[in-house]
């Protein structure tokens, strides 16, 4: 019984994620596309609370599905042009692109089905505080490296925005 | 947990950040050519921090992070690199319409990514690393504010880059599904042969392959070059790419099994042989200096990569001393095309006509830096060559040396077409081309180690050695 509400779950997260992914791409509303791509992130979320990945999940709703999700919106809204076909001059070039994605995609599933993965059937132990400790010990570096990088990032949005409207 | 193993990179940070107050506090007012001294200064203070941690060997955080005498040595390449870019930045900082401080903090940031991947013993402290280097180069190719050229290709640079490390995250993804590991030795006893790996193995290729420029990933390097300022693509060309080889000779090295597992090596061999080819072919007709080091660098790659191909600390001492070699002989061809461009505005090959007689010093140096990256002898960049070739015929594959011969051969002539031009050709104008005091420094050093290092490269070739072994 359990499993039978695991597997439904998933297949309807599963198909919520993917069916969105596909809107996003062929939608003709950039718009609509922007906001079903906040909904294809909270697809994932929902996989990662059925992996016990509660904490992962939180982040990603708050990360993607807020900041991340507004963000897009407005980048949309600023650069929206009236003519969609203007904003893809390589259109040409979809047919081509699309059969390169169906072969990624058909070697892909292909090496995927045919590998056996090391799986386990105990959930793994999950808490905050593991992960935090992890993060401030064994990791420490590559979180350092990361708030290094965030403020690198910082630095250099100031100066590519407020330097181009100077210059 | 031996917080003195981060030593370095805690000193590089601590300019960066130091250089980020400073720009805050210092007057608006003032001019920002001090900032680029502190800056060299402080990464030459880093320099020799690094010579002590030479023998340490060690590794903490849970073999997370190593210092072994290989990353040491990479990690002074990148300085190296960095200080002379630094210095050859310092009056071109000056043309900059507003925050000229920044640039050498972002250059101090990058620099303290590529510290971290050479460093680095697993996947997550690799691909941080690599994105605070990739995003600052974002930033930093975009720099020149109003030039239109410039912002194009610090957007073509944020979206390939970006791409490329979607793919290689991906790949990195595969590999911990496969292992439940992201350390490299372990990684190195848990992989077998599974249909899967092949496609992670791929994406890794791809991903390291764009920060290295190897063909066919190498398309956005010479838009990348042109349109980015000229000490930064000077860096970009040098720097990122030695950080690019320091990671994938350790994830490969290391890190993936070649007996009972995925034969990456054929893959690695095919598309050497192919850069090397390529990146000459190609570089013969441009007409843009820029563009033409950008194919050069190309080919570059293609021979330090071969120095893969013998797995073994000779072939390893070959790619080292080649990046120092490289860096070297690059940051001068870049140099000399950052004053001429000062001087003449255009980044034209035809213009550099005549330049022999206006300013001998840039002429000779360009000339010098050029032949070494052909690999004339007696100039170091043939010592460089010679120690790699040697090492894969060692191990009995001849094909990639005869290439690279072939190929160096083809090399000196689009090397020696600009000389040409330089030496044969009248000016179209007698002015001198100036040469500030911080670049001629940077352009008498790069002149006289490319040329020592030919003839006396037994100090260098020790310490790479040396380096080499501690993987081994």
């Amino acid at each position: 019984m359990n499993d039978m509400v695991f597997a439904t779950a998933f297949y309807i997260l599963a198909g919520i994620t993917i069916l969105s992914a596909v809107g996003v791409v062929f939608l003709k509303n950039i718009v609509h596309s922007a906001f079903l791509l906040a909904l294809a992130f909270f697809g994932v979320a929902g996989i990662y609370v059925l992996l016990n990945a509660e904490f992962l999940a939180a982040v990603q709703l708050l990360v993607y599905g807020g900041a991340i999700a507004v963000l897009i919106a407005f980048g949309v809204m600023l650069i929206q042009r009236r003519d969609m076909s203007s904003s893809n001059p390589d259109a040409a070039w979809s047919p081509l692109g699309l059969g390169m994605a169906v072969m990624a995609m058909v070697v892909f599933i292909a090496a995927i089905v045919l590998t056996q993965f090391p799986v386990t059937n105990v959930a793994p132990e999950f808490s905050v505080e593991g992960l935090a400790r992890l993060l401030l010990t064994d990791y420490v570096v590559a979180f350092e490296a990361a708030a290094v990088l965030l403020l690198a990032a910082m630095v250099g949005a100031i100066i590519l925005a407020k330097g181009a409207k100077e210059a | 947990m031996n917080f003195s193993l981060l030593s370095s990179e805690m000193l590089a940070a601590g300019l960066g950040t130091g250089l980020l107050i400073l720009g805050l506090i210092a007057p608006k007012t003032e001019n920002r050519r001090g900032f680029g001294y502190i800056t060299a200064f402080g990464l030459l203070a880093v320099l020799v921090a690094t010579f002590f941690q030479y023998g340490i060997n060690q590794s903490t955080f849970h073999e997370l992070w190593i210092v072994d005498d290989y990353s040491v040595f990479m990690k002074q390449v990148f300085i190296v690199a960095a200080i002379l870019v630094v210095l050859s930045a310092v009056d071109f900082v000056e043309t900059l319409p507003r925050f000229r401080g920044e640039f050498f903090a972002l250059i101090v940031y990058a620099l303290l990514g590529m510290m971290v991947m050479a460093s680095a013993n697993d996947l997550i402290t690799i691909y941080v690393g690599l994105e605070l280097m990739t995003i600052t180069f974002f930033v930093l190719v975009a720099y020149q504010l109003g030039d239109g050229r410039s912002s194009e290709a610090g957007i073509k640079y944020l979206i390939l880059g970006s791409v490329s490390s979607a793919v290689l995250l991906y790949g990195m993804s595969i590999l911990y599904g496969l292992t439940g590991t992201t350390t490299i030795p372990e990684m190195l006893t848990k992989l077998t042969w599974s249909p899967i790996l092949v496609v992670a193995i791929v994406m890794l290729i791809g991903g390291f392959g764009f920060k290295i420029s190897l063909v066919p990933f190498h398309m956005w390097s010479p838009d990348i070059y042109e349109g980015a300022p000229t000490p930064i693509t000077a860096f970009l060309a040098v720097a990122s790419k030695a950080a690019g080889f320091a990671v994938m000779v350790r994830v490969f090295l290391l890190g993936l099994p070649l007996e009972g597992a995925v034969d990456w090596m054929l893959l690695i061999s095919l598309l050497a042989g192919i850069t090397m080819v390529i990146g000459n072919v190609v570089a013969i007709p441009q007409t843009n200096i820029k563009r033409m080091l950008a194919y050069s660098s190309v080919a570059q790659a293609g021979y330090m990569i071969a120095g893969l191909m013998s797995m073994d600390a000779p072939g390893v001492k070959g790619i080292l001393f080649y990046s120092m070699i490289y860096v070297v002989a690059n940051v001068g061809a870049f140099t000399v095309a950052t004053l001429v461009r000062r001087a003449l505005d255009t980044d034209t090959i035809a213009d550099y006509a005549g330049l022999g007689q206006r300013q001998p010093l840039l002429a000779s140096t360009l000339t010098i830096c050029l032949l070494s990256l052909a690999g004339i002898p007696p100039l170091s960049g043939f010592v460089g060559k010679f120690y790699i070739f040697q090492a894969v015929m060692d191990k009995g594959i001849l094909w990639p040396a005869f290439v690279g011969f072939v190929m160096s051969m083809i090399s000196v002539y689009y090397y020696l077409n600009v000389a040409l031009y330089m030496w044969r050709d009248d000016p179209k104008d007698d002015r001198p081309v100036p040469v500030p005091g911080p670049a001629k420094l940077v352009i008498v050093l790069s002149l006289v180690v490319t040329v020592v290092l030919g003839v006396y490269p037994g100090p260098l070739g020790e310490l790479a050695t040396m380096a080499a072994k501690s993987l081994f």
